[in-house]
Formats: C-alpha cells, structure tokens, sequence
C-alpha cells in the first residue's frame, strides 16, 4: 500500500493506493480526479514543469514558461535542461511556442505571459 | 496638479485590486486603480509556477498566465488606471474621500465615493523572527528570492537552508531545485507544516527536500556572506533546546516564516484591525469599520488560493459601487475558540440579509469535525468536514437572510470533533 497525497486541487487528499494481482485500489480520494492521480503515481508519475528562458531584451531578462501538457516525473530534468538552453530573441507572447513538441514527449513548452509584447508597445522602458 | 472624481477607487493592482475594479465597473461604478509598481499584476507577476485558477477558471494556469487574464478584463473596459504611483495620503471628508498619490507626473488629488483597500500582504522578515548574528548578505525572503530567479533571471544561492514551511518557502525549495541550487532542507518551528499539503508533495517529496518540523534557526554566520547556520531544536513553546545545536553551512537562508496584511493606508483612516487575521474587522460587504472604506484580498485576510481573492475582491468592488451612506445595523459572528479566525467578523443587517460568503480557518488539525452555526442557540447550518488544517482555509456561504436575525440576535460558530459529540451522545 502506498501513502499518497494528491497534488491535482488545493484540497490535498491524503490516499492509500495498493496494488493487487493488477488491480489497484483507492481510498480517501474525494473524486474521480484523485484516483486517476493515484493510479498515475503506481504506475506513471507525471508532473508539470515551470521555469523561465533567457531572452536576449534587457528590460525582461527573463520569461515564464510552462509545458503545455503533463510530463514523466522522471523527465523532469531533462526538460529542465532544455529550456535552460533557449534564448528567446523575439517578443513572444502567452501562449506562443518556445520549444515545439520537447524530447519528443508530445507536449510543448509555452510562454505563460505577454511581458515581452507589453513591454515592446512601451519601447522597452518598463 | 490634477484633481478628477471617481465613485471608486482602488487602491492596489494585484489580483484583489482588478477583479474589485472590474466588478465594480461592471456594477456602472466610475473606476480609477492606483498601482504602485510598473505593471499590474502584484505578486503574481513571479508565481510562475501552475495551480492557479482551478476553482475560477477551471484550468491550472501560472501566476502571469491568471493575473493578465484579469489584466485583459480590465483593459477591456478601460478602467483608468496610475501606475507607478504611490498614495502618500487619504483624508475623509464629508462627500467621500481625497487620495493624494505621487508619481513621476508631480503630486494629484483625487476624489471618491468609496474606496477599496487591495494592498496585499507583505512577507515577515528576519528581524520579526529574532536570528541572532551579523549581518551578512544571503539572508532573503522567499518572495525576494522569487523576484530575482523569475523576474531578474538571477540565482541569490548555490547551497541554502529555507527557514519555515509557508507555501512560498515551498515553491521556491522546488525552483531553486530546478536551476541547480542545492536546498539543504526545510526547518519548521512548529510541529506542524505551515504550507499546503500538495506542496510539501510537489515541491519537497518529489525532489527529496527533507523537512525537519519542530527546528529552527537561531544563528546566522559569515561577514560580507552568509557562510552557514545554526539549527537548533525546539521545545513545545517552540523555544530553542539547549545542546541541540548543528551547524550547516550554506550560502543562503531563505525565509517564509508568515505573511502579514498590509494596513497602514487603512489604520490611517482609523480602519480597527482584528488581532486574528492583521486585517480589517469587516461585515458581509467587506466594508470595514469606517464607512465606505472596502477591504479585500490579501489585505484583509491571507488567503491561500488567488481564485478565494477574486471572489471575495469582485465582491468588495460590488459592494462599493453600490455604497450609498447608511446607517449599520452590526450584528457580530462569534467563533469559537477551535477557530484561528473567521472573516467577516460581523454582518451589517442593513445589508447582509442575503447569502454572504464566510472564510474561516481552524485553530488546529482536526479530524473529522462538525462546524455548527447557531442563531439565539438555535442551530441554522451544519456542515461535516474530513480533516480540517490551518494552512488550509475554508468557505461557507451562508444565506444569513433566512436565519430570521435582529440587532441583538446571538450567532455562534462552533466546530465539534465528532468523536467528542458521540461520546457525549
């Protein structure tokens, strides 16, 4: 049996997952989005990842970024890796594509604000 | 100098400030926003982490990604707005109240019906928790190490220690994390973690950050940096046990050791501050003890979710739109003393007699517990809760209009533990 504390909403369910002949059991979840955690973490973690990418405008030095979609929690690094090795070189905005489908994992790494198209329009004096 | 006359202004342009502005708007008030930074947003311009909006939105968006959702619904109305503008002065008078604000313009004056207080919350620092030693760079706050890893693109540590459990003390275990730094661990003087339950998962367990409960710092060493730190243990009193003590070194110490709202624009204008949450006491329309002066967000309780602010801004920024100066008819909600606060502190029957949202914390971990609402001894809600937690705030709304209430009516918030109650039955 295993201890788990589901991360998908704020209310922080505390859950017993076991595992038997292939078939896995959940306690202590309040819906449905719990047991899909708790059948994810026995067989699958996943995790989001936000950071941030250089850029190469000194009034914004640096621009949030997230995956679009969830990740291997094993992963996690490598990801990390790769969007340590971007520098952003055009005003991009939230939404818009930084790194396209990331170490093949079928999702892609997107900006989370419009900082840099802001500051643009104010000639980069912010 | 420029003088211009507003139903309402707001004062703060984080989340609590433009959804209060927005609903206001949207409620046909004449809105004007005074920020004090360069771009609206607040703090949230460095949460760049997910998990907000979940209970707004429906979707687990950044920080930027839900403040400039909000920031577009103001645009979208044209809301004027200052920003890089500082209010030095508010002075009541009999129309309503002058903000007098400064910015790179020079000094303004300007007139409103009705004010709302968005300020926020500020991070307690080093000198509130007592650290003995020098003086020497390394020592942040959690906020101030946000601001230089996801606004300034700098690491403020290669090697730290992160005194307190607060949930940006936990975030930022997990950023630093992710840019290379090494955390040392998380010390908590309590016995119990002070953050949310998922982040302990996600930002300490998943990257093995230990977290030591019942630890703390009581010594900083290094000259012009910090070199390291003295952890010691502590006692029920959560005072430090003799003999404990362990160096570690490090060349940073980061702080999340409380949030404090900030009032001083509100004490200026003789706002009461409740000792339980360091915010304004308030009614159901958020409006705090001087009439026409709203409070929201951060500044009147702090919350743990922005999706709570916004509820409780937007309806703060309703209610001022709606201001027409009336007599209170004050009736106080009395909680017991298993409660570590509930807001609002007390209904205006003038006003309240319709559903009001109630916010509450519990004084501790409780299993399985029943809150009870009773008017004149009379029970009018119950409701059953798994566990509640501190850390963890809870809301209510509550229809006070069918309770039937007067001017001397008696309303109690009670939490029973539900073994207790069977005992007794």
């Amino acid at each position: 049996m295993k201890e788990i504390t589901c991360i998908v909403c704020p209310r922080g369910c505390r859950m017993q997952a076991a595992e038997e002949n292939g078939v896995i059991t959940v306690v202590g979840n309040s819906c449905k989005r719990g047991y899909d955690f708790a059948v994810s973490e026995l067989t699958d973690p996943k995790r989001t990842v936000c950071s941030t990418v250089r850029t190469a405008f000194p009034d914004v030095p640096v621009l949030p970024v997230r995956v679009s979609g969830e990740i291997p929690k094993a992963r996690i690094f490598d990801v990390m890796r790769q969007i340590g090795a971007v520098c952003v070189k055009v005003r991009l905005g939230r939404g818009d594509t930084v790194i396209e489908n990331v170490l093949d994992l079928g999702v892609d790494v997107i900006a989370t604000s419009d900082i840099l198209i802001e500051n643009g329009k104010a000639g980069g004096n912010i | 100098m420029t003088n211009d006359r507003y139903d309402v202004i707001v004062i703060g342009g984080g989340p609590a400030g433009l959804a209060a502005a927005v609903s206001a708007h949207d409620n046909d008030a004449r809105v004007l926003l005074i920020e004090r930074e360069a771009r609206l947003g607040g703090i949230l311009k460095q949460c760049i982490h997910d998990g907000f909006g979940l209970l707004r939105f429906g979707e687990k968006l950044s920080g930027p990604e839900y403040a400039e959702r909000y920031i577009d619904m103001f645009r979208a109305r044209d809301i004027p707005a200052l920003t890089l503008t500082f209010v030095t002065k508010i002075v009541k008078t009999e129309q309503g109240f002058e903000v007098h604000a400064v910015n790179r313009q020079g000094i303004s004056v300007h007139y409103a019906h009705a004010l709302v207080l968005a300020t926020g919350c500020r991070e307690r620092t080093a000198k509130q928790v007592f650290i003995h030693g020098t003086r020497p760079s390394g020592v942040f706050t959690a906020g101030t190490a946000q601001h230089f890893v996801n606004l300034l693109g700098e690491m403020p540590a290669k090697k730290c220690v992160i005194l307190g459990s607060g949930d940006i003390g936990l975030i930022m275990a997990r950023r630093l994390t992710l840019e290379g730094a090494r955390v040392l661990g998380v010390y908590e003087a309590k016995p119990t973690p002070s953050g949310l339950t998922r982040n302990l998962q996600q930002c300490l367990y998943d990257y093995d950050i230990p977290l030591h409960l019942s630890h703390t710092v009581t010594r900083v060493f290094g000259v012009d940096r910090l070199e390291g730190v003295e952890i010691s243990e502590v006692d029920e009193n959560m005072k430090p046990i003799p003999g404990t003590q362990t160096r570690l070194d490090c060349d940073a110490l980061i702080l999340s050791v409380g949030l404090i709202p900030e009032n001083e624009l509100a004490e200026s204008l003789g706002v009461e501050i409740d000792p339980k949450t360091k915010g304004p006491y308030c009614d159901g329309q958020c409006m705090t003890g001087v009439p026409g002066v709203f409070s929201c967000g951060n500044a009147l309780h702090v919350n743990d979710l922005v999706d709570y602010v916004s509820e409780n801004a937007a309806a703060a920024g309703k209610a001022a739109a709606l201001y027409t100066p009336a007599p209170q008819k004050y009736v106080p909600l009395h909680a017991d003393g298993s409660f570590l606060y509930i807001v609002p502190q007390r209904l205006d029957l003038n006003r309240d007699n319709t559903k009001v949202a109630v916010y509450f914390r519990s004084g501790g971990d409780f299993n399985k517990t029943r809150l009870s609402v009773t008017a004149d001894g009379r029970e009018v809600f119950a409701k059953k809760y798994a566990f509640l937690r501190p850390p963890e705030m809870e809301k209510l709304e509550l229809d006070f209009g069918a309770f039937g209430l007067t001017e001397e009516s008696d309303i109690r918030f009670a939490l029973q533990l539900q073994a207790e109650k069977e005992r007794e039955a």
